[in-house]
């Protein structure tokens, strides 16, 4: 994505980011902080052992109400809303008529609403795509991205963070539900989620009331603020699919190892349906899955291309070194009978072949709370 | 703000130069802006001794964990000797940029090309500083 300094908006933290140090990049339409002065492998670490809280306020809020919100979610997204009681949350795609990913996103049924969180590379996308499918649906839809801030609390001391902050028992909030109430004075959606494999919650609240929660929550002996690069770094570690680079409007969810949002069988029609039964009918032709390059000092970055016993079949999708161990890691598409661990690549790294090894994703074991 | 120490040369591609162990030979470097820049290194891939380049040539590879970077000869000349260190602790060049960050030393072919480097207030004006 093109943008010009002008035309980047900004979270309501962005001073606060500003005046930690944390380096400014575009990203999405947004200036985002991409770290702060600790760095990409100190903010993974603190995620990994401590906590650590992202501003990820950038993403996008859609609000859906009226007497058919469930129907039409259903009919806009490929998981099944009707298996969701209210306070419960869902990772699901929104789909092409073939099948293909607009986006993926998070739903969250309340008694009275449902809301659908989206990429912010994405919002206008997803929300002419939705709107498109309104004919006949009696729903409010409301794009309520700019008045939602929302700050990601994540790592094994999460839990513990922001159960001192609110009287909500937020220990008995189990993984994919969310509880409402207040964190540090300031009303939330304490929903226990998250996208670096480690147990944590994603806060929602007002944007006039985000910089509240951050102080509350960001500081010694609490957080430490961790930037979009290592939220790069622990989501590839987790496996977990970043549109744009794993996903997108060319990949299904077949393809892309993630069958558990598709819901063929939920008792209503919904966009990318057909090709999709078709897909499972015939079977996938080609698997996302995961590899370790096997050679010393090469990095292979979202891009290089990918080839398999001599002849170009990918490019990398995601590709980075993991802070961790220290070792190069990434995810693409291969042949179906192929994509299996074992199965070596060769990838073109600058006009140099290095090989690579496939593996079983996720690269690091999650240890969220079931 | 970035350091950028009064005595070095600097290039566009920022890189710095340091007149060294007499007048023929010269320590080569990346900022710390640059350094900033990229953020945590995880290897620095140089050249071997005895190798000869052309100014502006590229001569190394630095990659960070979000970034990749080419490294561009400052000046004409042979490596005398590459800093072996960073093979072993490549956060160095984040750490101590002008000092064990280093990364070859070269025997310059034509000293005059120095002069043609920024100074200190040139490269700080470069990168905005």
């Amino acid at each position: 994505m093109t943008t010009t300094p002008e035309t980047l908006k900004r979270t309501p933290l962005h001073d606060v980011h500003v005046a930690l140090g944390a380096k400014m990049v575009p990203f999405a339409g947004f200036e985002m902080p991409v770290t702060y002065p600790s760095g990409i492998n100190s903010e993974h670490r603190a995620v990994r052992e401590d906590v650590g809280v992202f501003d990820v306020s950038h993403m996008g809020e859609f609000e859906i109400t009226g007497p058919d919100r469930n129907a039409f979610v259903q009919r806009v997204t490929c998981n099944d809303v009707s298996a969701l009681s209210p306070g419960q949350a869902q990772y699901s795609g929104i789909l092409t008529k073939d099948g293909t990913f607009v986006d993926d996103c998070l739903v969250y049924r309340f008694e009275d609403k449902l809301m659908m969180v989206v990429n912010a590379s994405n919002i206008q996308k997803d929300w002419d795509h939705i709107l498109d499918q309104k004919a006949g649906a009696n729903v409010r839809l409301r794009d309520i991205s700019d008045e939602t801030a929302l700050l990601a609390v994540q790592g094994p001391k999460a839990e513990a963070l922001v159960g001192q902050l609110t009287s909500i028992g937020v220990a008995m909030v189990p993984y994919y539900h969310f509880a409402q109430g207040k964190v540090a004075g300031v009303q939330c959606f304490i929903s226990r989620t998250g996208y670096t494999g480690e147990d944590g919650f994603e806060l929602y609240c007002r944007a006039a009331d985000v910089e509240k929660l951050w102080h509350a929550l960001v500081g010694a002996g609490r957080a430490e603020p961790v930037g979009l690069g290592a939220r790069d770094t622990l989501r590839l570690e987790a496996g977990l699919p970043l549109y744009g680079n794993d996903i997108d409007d060319t990949t299904t969810p077949y393809e892309a190892g993630l069958a558990f949002i598709v819901k063929l069988e939920k008792g209503a029609p919904f966009t990318g349906l057909e090709a999709l039964k078709h897909q499972k009918l015939d079977g996938v032709k080609r698997r996302l899955i995961g590899f370790k390059v096997t050679e010393p000092k090469a990095i292979a970055r979202h891009d290089y291309p990918v080839f398999l016993d001599g002849t170009q079949v990918d490019v990398v999708r995601s590709g980075t070194v993991t802070p961790t161990v220290n070792a190069a890691i990434g995810t693409t598409y291969l042949p179906a009978d192929r994509a299996r661990a074992g199965t070596k690549i060769e990838i073109d790294i600058r006009g140099k072949m290095v090989t690579a090894e496939t593996v079983k994703l996720p690269f690091v074991p999650h240890r969220t709370k079931k | 703000m970035s350091s950028i120490p009064e005595e070095l040369r600097y290039t566009k591609d920022h890189e710095w130069v340091r007149e060294s162990d007499g007048p023929q030979v010269v320590e080569v470097g990346i900022t710390d802006y640059a350094q900033g820049e990229l953020g945590d290194v995880v290897f620095v891939e140089l050249p071997k001794a005895s190798v000869a380049f052309k100014q502006r040539d590229v001569f190394g590879t630095i990659e960070a964990v979000k970034a990749v970077s080419e490294l561009y000869s400052p000046v004409a000349g042979t490596i005398l000797e590459i800093n072996k260190a960073l093979e072993q602790d490549p956060a160095l060049v984040n750490r101590d940029p002008y000092g064990k960050g280093w990364m070859v030393k070269v025997k310059i072919k034509d000293p005059r090309e120095l002069e043609g480097l920024l100074r200190a207030d040139a490269y700080a004006k470069h990168v905005g500083e």
